[in-house]
């Protein structure tokens, strides 16, 4: 999958979380833009992990600053799956 | 400019919950009378919440054989087991527990805490994967995270979920180790280990339980849900407390595999910190003795925790999904919890409270841990100051609500 659709897919998993704020881009800050707490983060990610059939690792996790930071881990942790 | 300035988010939450009086996080108790009775704030409270579970804290054979130790073999130990010689005690209670779990080896911790931080660090290194249920304990998270091996999460208690990432793995290489817990300390919910064990045989991974919460709780003899789901077989490894049941502080690993011994000159969080002082030994294997023989602890526990989470739930409150003696109310606001729990010690009921994000689901609960120790009528006391408060912070309607059938702890 292509890193453009696959920061698309993430971001509009964002609005589903948060239906309120509008704008959602590449660079959005998941925790301190979002106002999303620790508990809601989890969840998101799992969605994430469900969405592109991929476990990321905690140590990732924790690296994941934006909406584009996660879509690189999304995509590189698909490619390595497939190769 | 301070150090400190990183926490200014965090001393905020911590400074709106009320001064020190109040405030649930900096609770100081007076004095502690008994196992289920203590004054905190010049008032006598009844204690439901002090995971107190067969309320041996004041076994009159546990005071006797401590009060013997540390007469005879001093205060502490002054160093580690491995740098400064073990007492003849520590190997006995690692024999004592090795036999209680029907298993070759044990290594007893410090602590409970070290326990996990020590076998999660070591026994998965560089290469091995983690499968950690998202709701974790926060002494496995930081046992995973001192380690190198990489740690993924599973669904909270969803076998379904655990089999998929474990699918993800298959080709992989290293080992593989899946932890879950015997009873969640949040909600007091059973992990559906019997499920979680086939994942394991099928997916060839260990398998790891902590059982802090369970041990002497769950099972025929106390030994834990492995026991009471019959999957003791495929459990590797079983990490638990001496903090709770056993009414003292310590920790402990159980196991059956060839080479587990390598562990005591491997394990940092075993290796670098002073073991176990004789009085807490002596103690512990007391109450060990006691948890072994006494079953009718356990069958008052279950009819007390039965009791309270029929009584809350009859009140019209949201209980956890087991019965099981963690009961957790969960309310939506975390100001209303922050008044509820500062109305149930005004008058004579402390527990603990625990506010999102460091509860699963976002909302606030009302935890109790129920006690063998507690008398009905404590109990009662509880549900009756419960109720009242519920209605007069207008959570709960007027009139009581009819009580609903329940799912049991037996039927795991
Ligand atoms: C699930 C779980 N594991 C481990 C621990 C740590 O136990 P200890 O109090 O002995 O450090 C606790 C208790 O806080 C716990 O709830």
């Amino acid at each position: 999958m292509q890193l453009s659709e696959i920061r698309e897919q993430i971001i509009a998993g964002l609005h589903q979380a948060r239906p309120d704020v509008p704008d959602i881009g590449g660079a959005t800050r998941i925790v301190q833009d979002l106002e999303l707490d620790s508990v809601a983060v989890m969840d998101f990610i799992l969605s994430v992990e469900d969405r592109f059939d991929i476990s990321i690792p905690l140590d990732r996790v924790a690296d994941i600053v934006t909406v584009d930071d996660l879509a690189q881990v999304v995509e590189r942790l698909g490619n390595a799956e497939r190769a | 400019m301070s150090i400190f300035d990183k926490f200014d988010h965090l001393r905020q939450t911590y400074d709106s919950l009320g001064d020190r009086a109040h405030n649930p996080f900096s609770v100081s108790f007076d004095r502690i009378e008994s196992a289920t009775e203590g004054v905190l704030g010049g008032r006598r409270v009844i204690l439901l919440g002090t995971n107190n579970y067969l309320g041996l804290t004041f076994d009159q054979h546990g005071i006797d054989e401590a009060v013997r130790a540390v007469q005879t073999l001093g205060t502490g130990t002054t160093g580690s087991r491995v740098a400064n010689g073990s007492y003849a005690g520590h190997g006995a209670l690692e024999r004592d527990l090795a036999a209680f779990f029907g298993r070759r080896h044990c290594m007893v911790f410090s602590t409970g805490y070290q326990a996990n931080l020590g076998m999660l660090s070591t026994i998965v290194g560089r290469g091995d994967h983690l499968i950690l249920d998202s709701d974790s304990h926060a002494s496995i998270y930081d046992g995973a995270r001192l380690g190198h091996a990489e740690v993924i999460r599973f669904r909270h208690s969803d076998p379904d979920d655990l089999y998929k990432r474990l699918r993800r793995l298959k080709d992989v290489p290293g080992s593989k180790l899946i932890v879950a817990e015997g009873i969640y300390s949040m909600l007091g919910d059973v992990a559906p280990l019997r499920e979680i064990a086939a994942v394991k045989r099928e997916m060839g991974a260990y398998l790891m339980v902590d059982e802090a919460h369970s041990m002497g709780v769950l099972g025929e003899h106390g030994r834990g849900l492995a026991e009471a789901a019959g999957v003791e077989a495929d459990v590797d490894f079983i990490v638990g407390t001496f903090s709770k049941s056993l009414g003292s502080v310590g920790g402990f690993c159980v196991a059956d595999l060839d080479g587990f011994d390598i562990l005591r000159v491997a394990c940092r969080p075993y290796m670098f910190t002073a073991s176990l002082p004789p009085s807490i030994i002596a103690s512990t294997r007391s109450a060990l003795q006691r948890l072994d023989r006494d079953k009718g602890l356990r069958t008052q526990l279950m009819a007390n925790a039965t009791q309270l989470h029929g009584g809350l739930r009859a009140l019209g409150l949201e209980v956890g999904p087991h019965i099981s003696p963690v009961v957790s109310v969960a309310l939506d606001e975390p100001e209303v919890a922050v008044r509820f729990w500062n109305a149930l010690v005004e008058g004579g009921v402390y527990l603990n409270l625990a506010l999102p994000p460091a509860t699963p689901s976002s909302r606030p609960l009302l935890r109790a841990s129920v006690s063998a120790a507690h008398s009905p009528r404590q109990i009662q006391k509880a549900v009756d100051l419960f109720g009242e408060i519920g209605r007069e912070l207008g959570i709960l309607p007027a009139e009581p609500f009819v009580e609903l059938p329940r799912i049991a702890v037996g039927a795991v």
